[in-house]
């Protein structure tokens, strides 16, 4: 400055009148708040916004207290209890990774811990028969022992290092149940690749619980207690400490906060509620064997938190909704078919109709039905019948006369498929404006034969490239995950 | 009040640090009494931040003594220092950016609070009791800013706030730990005049109503005048003056240190 006025005097204390008009950026906070959007569907998340925690889990409570009485039961078993299941395993990764911020990849190692110690303490395995009451406690303390030992042996390699640390363990617990068994008491301690077949069902003072409706709304019960214990720790001066690390650890410890000892106790609680959700898993599969411990489970755990957003308990019930139904629906032996078809092509329409402006997606979806029958069209006249001749597992029969799908084998079509495939997207995503646009159609069509020649016979591949292909959409849309906040960085 | 002997509150002795071969700080020695106001001046790279480093545990010193109350700091973790009633800012601000406000004032109290998780998930009448003295301890600290961090502002994300209220943010956070002493880094870096001038009479209310002791490091000359009791000035980690404002100001050295000497200025 080169003129220096000495020190000019300080503002005058606004008026109270005042006050209201110079907050000028909490009146534009105000207007954001009220005025984005008229759609119902944003009338929704304004609902959702400004409904109390309570409501929301009590909402949540009520509806799914009714779902036993409107599905059978192999459907609560697979929609209903695996995705409560999921649920409290999303809140417990929840906690080390989005209250704290620690990438833990050894997560279903603990998991498996408490399948493993309930399977030891309640089955004909060495013929301990100890109820529920008992082996619970100790499962989850056995888990949260095995997670003292490694936060503390581990805490100067918080950080990346944890995450590599964390996969060794979970590496190891897989081999050490499914390869190494150690012999105790003359008999193989896991049972190998085998596992521990025969657990005892989950009993609590003499009360015993076999059905799938008594276990679904006991895991209800586990599920709100987690949910209310959880949100009321985040609600604490704990809860504020973990996050106040997980945004600047160093700031964080200058301001009285031991973060390694936090770290550790985020670490541990991850691992306890782990550990009781491995004792009921083992109970409602009456069995426990290594490879349910795999990355693979640990993926979709992952992938529950992801897709609800990290540190959003709410988000990751819909997480677990997300990722449960559309896995069981994709599974090959499945009961509902048609619904596989709806969820790959739903997938594949929603991606495409984030296009903006709006006729984009629509000139798209009609090119490439259009191109479909072209083609289809085209090869009938031009080949054999057999290259045509296909019926689209369980599909409708217009689809016959659209994706070109031989019968018997034509030599490598599939494979040249996937690698057309391949090359198409490639290609759609080197170009740019509507070259883009016209790539998409052919692309679109490839996928759609790729999905019907070979992935409709193989519901576990495809459930990982949907998957992908559906975080990476949320990404583009919402990087926060559905329910997650966003976080900003100030460069 | 009358006047008593100056009780020493932050005591140096003898303190070195250097990072392999560059000597930071150089066998300094400092006392900071009890409700005074010191100011650290010094040409970038001096060693004031790394002094900040050093009393606050996140560098531990190669050599010397730095007490508080009499007690050694040295070789305690920052957690435990901060506890122990030393507090500090950061010259480049590091807020909790993306908690509220007033989630920021009161994550700093964790030092000085004591309700345990377990009875956290439980809501125990001890949770409920604390949670409210939490709270209103921090609104007391985000008072102290007149209507700058008031009302609306507590619930809104910290990195919402303007570059000058996130520095008082970061004062009242380090008021939140409850300390004895605060360190401040620059506290007027980036302000316009009139703020300066507002973190100017701050300071003094800091210390005349908060009761603080305030060791704080500043470049602003004006606020360096109107602030402090005792003025000490650093260059390459050796205390080159101390005293008055004006004493430091007007010494040979601390020009020199500033601007070069008369010789290899014309040379």
């Amino acid at each position: 400055m080169s003129e220096t006025p000495g020190i000019p005097a300080p503002p005058e204390e606004p008026s109270e009148e005042q006050a209201s008009r110079i907050g000028v950026d909490s009146w534009v906070a105000e207007t954001e708040r009220h005025g984005r959007g008229r759609g119902p569907l944003w009338q929704l998340a304004r609902l959702w916004e400004y409904s109390p925690d309570p409501v929301k889990l009590l909402a949540f409570v009520a509806l799914a207290s009714t779902v036993p009485f409107w599905t059978n039961e192999g459907d609560l078993f697979v929609f209903g209890l695996f995705t409560l299941l999921y649920a409290a395993l999303g809140l417990g990764l929840n906690v080390v990774v989005g209250f704290a911020g620690l990438l833990d990849l050894g997560y279903v190692a603990f998991f498996g811990i408490g399948a493993y110690t309930y399977a030891e303490l309640s089955s004909s395995q060495y013929g301990i028969h100890w109820p529920a009451e008992a082996t619970i406690p100790i499962a989850m303390a056995a888990a949260a022992l095995v997670g003292v030992v490694l936060g503390f042996s581990a805490r100067r390699l918080l950080g990346d290092y944890l995450a590599i640390v964390t996969l060794f363990l979970g590496q190891a617990f897989v081999f050490f149940t499914g390869v190494a068994n150690p012999t105790v008491a003359g008999k193989g301690l896991t049972g190998g690749a085998n596992g521990i077949p025969q657990l005892d069902p989950l009993t609590f003072f003499g009360y015993q619980l076999t059905s799938t409706k008594q276990l679904y709304f006991f895991l209800l019960i586990v599920v709100t207690l987690l949910a209310t214990a959880l949100y009321f720790a985040n609600q604490s001066r704990t809860g504020r400490a973990w996050r106040a690390l997980r945004e600047d650890p160093l700031a964080a410890e200058v301001m009285s906060i031991p973060v390694n000892r936090l770290k550790i106790l985020a670490f541990v609680f991850g691992a306890a509620v782990a550990g009781l959700c491995g004792t009921i898993y083992a109970a409602i599969e009456t069995a426990a064997v290594s490879t349910n411990f795999s990355v693979s489970v640990l993926i979709i755990i992952y992938a529950v938190v992801i897709l609800g957003g990290f540190g959003s308990i709410a988000g990751v019930f819909v997480g677990a909704i997300v990722i449960n139904c559309t896995l069981e629906f994709l599974e090959p032996q499945n009961d509902h078919p048609e619904v596989k078809r709806w969820l790959f092509y739903g997938t594949i329409v929603l991606l495409i109709a984030l296009l903006k402006p709006w006729f984009r997606p629509v000139l798209v979806l009609a090119g490439t039905i259009a191109f479909g029958f072209v083609v289809h069209a085209i090869v009938a006249a031009t080949t054999a019948a057999s290259w045509t001749s296909g019926v689209p597992v369980s599909g409708a029969s217009w689809l016959a006369r659209w994706a070109v799908i031989p019968t018997g084998s034509h030599g490598n079509f599939n494979n040249y498929l996937y690698i057309g495939l391949v090359v198409a997207v490639v290609c759609t995503a080197s170009l740019k404006g509507w070259w883009r646009m016209i790539a998409l159609v052919p692309t679109l069509y490839l996928t759609a034969l790729v999905w019907e020649n070979m992935l409709t016979q193989n519901g576990g591949i495809t459930a990982f490239i949907l998957f992908g292909a559906m975080l990476i959409g949320l990404m583009t849309v919402r990087p926060q995950g559905l329910l997650g906040t966003a976080r900003v960085e100030i460069v | 009040m009358a006047d008593a002997p100056p009780q020493p509150l932050l005591e140096l002795k003898g303190l070195s640090m250097a990072f392999g071969g560059l000597v930071v700080i150089d066998n300094l020695d400092l006392v900071v009494n009890e409700r005074e106001i010191v100011s650290v001046i010094g040409p970038n790279g001096a060693g004031k931040t790394t002094l900040f480093n050093l009393i606050t545990g996140i560098y531990r010193p190669d050599d010397g003594e730095i007490l508080l109350e009499g007690n050694s700091l040295v070789g305690l973790p920052p957690h435990a220092i901060t506890q122990r009633g030393v507090a500090r800012t950061f010259q480049t601000l590091r807020l909790f950016l993306n908690m509220s406000v007033i989630d920021n004032v009161m994550a700093a109290q964790y030092g000085k609070t004591k309700v345990d998780i377990v009875r956290s998930m439980l809501r125990t009448p001890g949770w409920w009791k604390e949670e409210r003295q939490i709270r209103a301890r921090a609104e007391e600290k985000l008072s102290f800013f007149g209507q700058r961090l008031m009302g609306y502002r507590w619930d809104q994300p910290a990195y919402s706030l303007s570059y000058a209220n996130r520095r008082r943010l970061e004062i009242a956070r380090a008021m939140a730990t409850e300390p004895e002493i605060l360190l401040l880094d620059e506290p007027a870096a980036g302000m316009n005049p009139v703020e300066t001038h507002e973190i100017t009479e701050l300071i003094g209310k800091l210390r005349e109503e908060g009761g603080y002791t305030i060791l704080v490091i500043e470049h602003d000359m004006h606020v360096v005048e109107g602030i402090s009791d005792r003025v000490v000035a650093l260059d390459h980690g050796v205390k080159i003056a101390e005293g008055s404002f004006e004493q430091v100001a007007t010494d040979p050295k601390v020009v020199e240190a500033y601007l070069g000497t008369k010789a290899t200025a014309t040379k």
